[in-house]
């Protein structure tokens, strides 16, 4: 994994190298100072020389200045390669989302795919910059430290090296056994907020069915869960500080009693016992940075692993080979087509589908909530893959098409469409980055969108918010099919793009299109048979399958369901 | 290890009572007062041990070493055996402060922690529907996340550490001026010349990490918009430029994360290092009083000071982070004091509702615990007797005047009449005011003007919970709950049967396709039921209603997700459902109020028509105008 992501590190990689370098040598410098220290100890102030000890102090405050030098260089360089590294990873994460077909977005719900680029890339740039400094500063600082309190005296470094496993070793088992603890509580902290998310978006229905009493205990539950948990992974931590004194007191006692006895036998400076006592601290430290370090990169192991799965995943959809570049005209096949979501056979939500429209038809699609109308439109612009059959467009197969060609040649009004933050120019222009003007005007009044749109006080420069949410969902629908428009396309699919709007402007809308794009071949969904009703064909979909094709009249002669949805709309009957 | 919190906090709030917020907590804190007494003296103890540990190579150096150096004797070694010994003592009664100090807090934090939690809940519970719809509920969720995790590492672990500095640095202050005055002095001018970099620094890192998290907000806002909408773009082939975009986010974003995080870094080297350099300056300063022979400074002396100097640092930085902690916590803790002190929902409400039955005489009606099909009020008379009316769904509106902010009138002078078993639907524009009604009938706001009975009563004379219990509501947006299917339909009685729901399903035509998910009726709804579609959703509220089984139903665009089709399926057991009660409809579809009662036309919060189907037509009027669609709606 660690391979994986250390790509992304990129251009930042001689930053990502040269931080441990500095903070090596800040490391150095750090020793070196306890060590100077004793001399100062031992040559200057024990014998009063002291000229000896201003020289070797001012040496002391140089090295402290370098060392501060090195401290900020390797904090500069770590942090420009850790912002680097997320930004990079972020990036990639982006582009890949970008890349990705309509079967990869379901894959990865929208929510996930935002925390992944913003928690999950938090995370791992935190473990990221934990690993340069410390992680390198940490073990480092201890080797250092020991190699010089060996050099001070052998003897007294061996309780040190007795010491560090044992503590090493405690610390590794709390944290060993703490962190799935934490995990459970993360988890039940996870419990606990989806009772109150649930409860702040359905506060009317839990009000008008009266159950605050009832929630109150999946709350408390949920409370007490955490409170159990968080006890006992508590209890456990509460071990980490008691064991590290017991550790470094026992340590100093022992130094204690054995420098004692070799000051007085001679073999050791007074100076000398200092430095060691100050390498011991040192030591210490760099333990408890390690097991930090060690929390921060597990934590991070989870958000890794997350981030490499969306990296990873494969496009379902890719370019052919040598792709054909232009499509010819706006007829559409559909051959013996299959397809199921999960490409699993026996769940086809779309069973031996063959249809044949002529370019310029206008079309009609009629079928019940979840008989795979949309599926079968989104087989067009290749939106989806089929399982089995094909689908050809102007007589050449879908997947013989450079996907760009192909997409804009066929436009799509989506159910569940979007407006972006933007002007209202800037929206349509999505169809169409040349279009001038006069095309957006020309298409808005297609779409039956130029009166509403002239009328807002910033015409077609008004902004509209995030999701669309300052015009309503009939204006809403009515500028996407404009912004569908201004693609000019040869292929025009409105997903149930009408449903919120009036039936007498939607059909001024279908006489527009009858007058002004008549070899546009364009298949409309809808739930109103008057929507379809004067279509040059309507097929009705039922569970996948195709249940009828004909006109109006030969349906109403015909067809069952065609015939019970009408009259399920007719009832109470005109006047 | 704290868990780490999840998310950033946006800012750095400030507290605006900090005082009483404190207070506050300190009357949370008092519950535990005997145990954190106990604490403190734990706390004391271990300092004192810390504190001991720097001071005793002074003691050993000076008054054993450098004498037996010079001249061994055995009582001088037996002397520094007994030290020694001493020594190791108060070190374990310093390891076992610490453990018992650690311990003993962690009660305090959890059960302070789900005292809050659950009051808070509790009191969130109790609040009027107009407080969400003020409050956005990311901001209430972050104080069950955000605040509450910060409030439990205040109480857990700043306060028990900054009382260990605190007294840490009490202790060492005074060991070192007990070693040298001057020493000491020298040494403050040090800490003090760190705090100023410290705080320098600390405020200029705060400024960029304001302009990164602004930058991160735009950046993720951006994400958010673009994933959401990821499908438009791969229908116009807008990957490109939607990159472009993002890139130069990204890259903004880089640029003020690097500086915000570069600065906070910057702070361990300089002020460790001027650690080293407060270290030399002593050792100079030191040693050349010794050599001088000033202020009586002996070896061992400077040897305990340097090491005092050191340990006296560490507390001094914690306390201004741990200050700085708790500021925050306060902020945090603030918001969640503010919540719990919101006004709750106010009951008057006296008359509740009841089972009944009649009496032998099948004139007087009982109260009763079995589950008759008759319900009535229980209305307390003033000799302490109660009346018992029965239920029957007579519901008027008379002159109600409404607005949800008082300068902002939404509904005027609305009279209703709902007869007894009537349908009665209201047509008209987005925010003409219809759902605004039926928030009225079960009290979710309460009116300005005129008033809304019920049987009789006036509403706000019956007890809230037992109006809403006789009120069955179905929204358009469908809430339900992470559970299975079957518990989602209990929702609306929980002592209903597997077989009450199951017939509830069937009766709102859910059954179908509820048996067909992979665990049929067990099948786990996770995340608000994502995994279904927005009619089957409508379809699971429907007989969640079913199975409340309340004598009025309220239903708001409840089958607008349904196809046509469908709906027809479903109406006949909607009519089944709606047999014998009183029904409030709202619809756009005008096929499904057509076979009102009485459909009132509402625009602009008052009524403009009202009649039922073939009148309205006939009258040629708004109504007629919709339903030949000349007239918009959605």
């Amino acid at each position: 994994m660690i391979v994986k992501l250390a790509r992304y590190v990129g251009e930042f990689k001689k930053y990502a190298l040269l931080t441990p370098v500095f903070v090596c040598l800040e490391c150095v410098f750090e020793v070196l100072i306890p060590y100077l220290m004793s001399h100062i100890i031992d040559r200057g102030v024990s014998v009063g020389n002291s000229g000896y000890t201003l020289r070797m102090g001012l040496l002391l405050i140089g090295l402290a200045v370098l060392s501060i030098a090195a401290g900020v260089t390797a904090a500069r360089f770590s942090t420009n390669a850790a912002s680097g590294f997320a930004r990079n990873i972020r990036a990639a994460m982006f582009h890949k989302v970008q890349e990705y077909s309509f079967a990869n977005i379901d894959k990865f719900s929208t929510s996930s795919i935002i925390t992944r680029m913003t928690t999950d890339v938090n995370n791992i740039m935190q473990a990221f910059v934990m690993s340069l400094r410390i992680a390198t500063r940490a073990p480092l600082m201890m080797i250092v430290a020991m190699v010089f309190a060996f050099s001070v005296n052998a003897k007294l470094a061996l309780i040190y090296l007795c010491a560090v496993p044992v503590l090493g070793a405690a610390i590794f088992i709390i944290f060993r056994t703490a962190f799935p603890m934490f995990e459970r509580v993360f988890k039940a902290y996870d419990g606990l907020n989806e009772v109150v998310q649930e409860n702040l978006a359905g506060i009317r229905v839990v009000k008008s069915y009266v159950k605050e009493d009832h929630e109150r205990e999946k709350f408390g539950k949920a409370s007490e869960l955490i409170y159990r948990l968080f006890m006992k992974a508590e209890r456990l931590m509460s071990f980490n500080m008691p064991i590290m004194q017991l550790v470094m007191y026992t340590c100093q006692i022992l130094i204690c009693w054995f420098g004692a006895k070799f000051i007085i036998s001679g073999t050791m400076s007074t100076g000398q016992l200092t430095s060691i006592v100050a390498y011991a601290g040192m030591i210490l430290a760099g333990l408890m940075m390690l097991g930090m370090v060690m929390v921060v990169i597990s934590i991070a192991q989870a958000s890794g692993a997350r981030a490499i799965e969306l990296l990873e995943e494969e496009s379902a959809i890719q370019d052919p080979e040598d792709p054909v570049m232009e499509v010819a005209d706006g007829s559409i096949v559909f051959e013996h087509v299959n397809f199921s979501y999960s490409g699993d056979e026996t769940k086809n939500v779309l069973t031996d589908v063959n249809l044949r429209i002529p370019s310029g038809y206008t079309v009609g699609i009629l079928g019940g909530t979840g008989s795979s109308k949309s599926t079968l439109v989104q087989m067009i612009p290749r939106l989806y893959d089929v399982g089995s059959g094909r689908v050809l467009v102007g007589g050449v197969d879908v997947r013989d098409y450079d996907l760009t060609v192909l997409r804009d040649a066929v436009a799509m009004v989506l159910q569940k469409n979007e407006l972006f933050s933007g002007t209202v120019s800037e929206n349509l222009r999505w169809g169409n980055e040349n279009a001038t003007d006069e095309e957006l005007r020309e298409a808005c009044r297609l779409a039956q969108a130029d009166e509403f749109v002239s009328a807002m006080p910033e015409g077609y420069d008004t902004v509209i918010t995030r999701g669309g949410t300052n015009v309503s969902g009939g204006q809403k629908q009515r500028l996407c099919i404009a912004r569908a428009l201004v693609k000019r396309p040869k292929i025009l699919i409105l997903d149930d793009s009408t449903s919120a709007v009036d039936t007498a402007t939607e059909a001024a809308i279908r006489a527009g299109f009858r007058e002004y794009i008549p070899e546009t071949t364009k298949l409309i969904i809808a739930q109103r048979i008057s929507s379809v009703q004067d279509c040059d064909m309507i097929v009705v979909i039922d569970e996948g399958h195709i249940n009828g094709v004909g006109t109006h009249d030969e349906l109403m002669a015909t067809n069952a369901i065609y015939r019970e949805v009408y009259y399920s709309q007719q009832k109470g009957g005109e006047q | 290890m704290p868990p780490v919190p999840r998310g950033m906090s946006a800012a750095m709030p400030k507290s605006k009572d900090a005082g009483k917020t404190l207070k506050r907590i300190i009357g949370y804190l008092m519950q535990y007062k005997f145990r954190l007494l106990l604490v403190l003296l734990c706390i004391i103890v271990s300092a004192y041990a810390a504190a001991r540990s720097s001071l005793f190579l002074k003691t050993l150096i000076d008054d054993y070493v450098t004498p037996m150096v010079e001249h061994y004797t055995s009582e001088l070694m037996a002397g520094m055996i007994r030290s020694i010994l001493l020594l190791a003592a108060v070190f374990l009664a310093g390891v076992v402060s610490t453990f018992l100090y650690n311990r003993l807090m962690i009660p305090v934090g959890q059960g302070i922690l789900k005292k809050v939690r659950d009051q808070m809940f509790d009191k969130m519970e109790q609040l009027p529907i107009r407080y969400f719809d003020v409050n956005a509920h990311g901001d209430i969720m972050s104080r069950y996340t955000n605040d509450t995790d910060t409030m439990r590492q205040m109480i857990a672990q700043t306060i028990p550490q900054l009382m260990n500095s605190v007294v840490s640095v009490v202790v060492l202050l005074v060991s070192m001026i007990s070693v040298s005055i001057w020493l000491t002095l020298v040494t403050l001018c040090f800490t003090a010349l760190n705090l100023f970099i410290s705080t320098k620094v600390g405020g200029l890192s705060g400024r960029y990490f304001v302009s990164q998290q602004a930058q991160l907000g735009d950046l993720n806002g951006y994400v958010e918009e673009m994933i959401n909408g990821q499908k438009v773009i791969k229908v116009f082939n807008r990957e490109e430029k939607t990159i472009e975009t993002f890139d130069a986010k990204n890259n903004a974003l880089r640029e003020s994360a690097r500086k915000a995080f570069f600065i906070s870094s910057m702070v361990m080297p300089v002020v460790m290092n001027m650690g080293y350099v407060q270290y030399a300056v002593l050792a100079i300063v030191g040693g050349a009083m010794a050599i001088g022979g000033v202020g009586g400074i002996t070896i061992g002396a400077i040897v305990s000071f340097l090491q005092l100097s050191r340990n006296f640092n560490r507390p001094i930085d914690m306390i201004g982070q741990q200050v700085s902690a708790i500021v925050m916590a306060l902020a945090g803790a603030e918001r969640i004091f503010r919540l719990m002190d919101e006004e709750p929902e106010q009951d008057g409400g006296t008359i509740t509702l009841v089972r009944a039955k009649y009496d032998m005489t099948g004139e007087k009606l009982l109260e009763t615990p079995e589950l008759t099909d008759i319900w009535a009020w229980k209305i307390p008379q003033e000799d302490g007797t109660f009346e018992y009316r029965r239920l029957t769904g007579d519901i008027r509106l008379n002159h109600v005047d409404f607005g949800y902010v008082p300068d902002k009138q939404v509904l005027y002078d609305i009279d209703i009449y709902a007869e007894p078993g009537q349908k009665v639907a209201f047509v008209g524009h987005t925010g003409a005011g219809k759902t605004t009604i039926t928030n009225l009938l079960n009290r979710f706001y309460d009116i300005q003007g005129g008033s809304i009975t019920y049987d009789g009563i006036d509403i706000t004379d019956i007890c809230k919970s037992d109006l809403r219990r006789s009120l069955g509501v179905i929204l358009q947006d469908v809430n339900l709950f992470t559970g299975t299917v079957m518990e989602n339909i209990r929702y609306g009685r929980q002592d209903a049967t597997d077989e009450e729901c199951i017939a509830a399903a069937k009766l709102a035509n859910a059954d179908s396709f509820i048996r067909v998910l992979p665990q049929g009726y067990q099948t786990v709804l996770a995340g608000d039921g994502s995994g279904l579609s927005q009619g089957q959703r409508q379809l699971i509220a429907i007989a969640r209603a079913a199975v409340a089984d309340p004598p009025v139903l309220i239903m708001d665009e409840a089958t607008s997700s349904i196809d046509t089709r469908t709906e027809s399926i479903v109406q006949k057991g909607m009519d089944g459902l709606m047999y014998g009660r009183t029904v409030f409809v709202i619809a756009h579809r005008l096929s499904t109020v057509q076979n009102a009662d009485v459909i009132m036309v509402i625009d602009a919060g008052h009524i403009i028509e009202r009649g039922n189907h073939e009148q309205l037509i006939a009258k040629r009027g708004q109504y007629y105008r919709l339903y030949t669609g000349a007239f918009e709606l959605e």
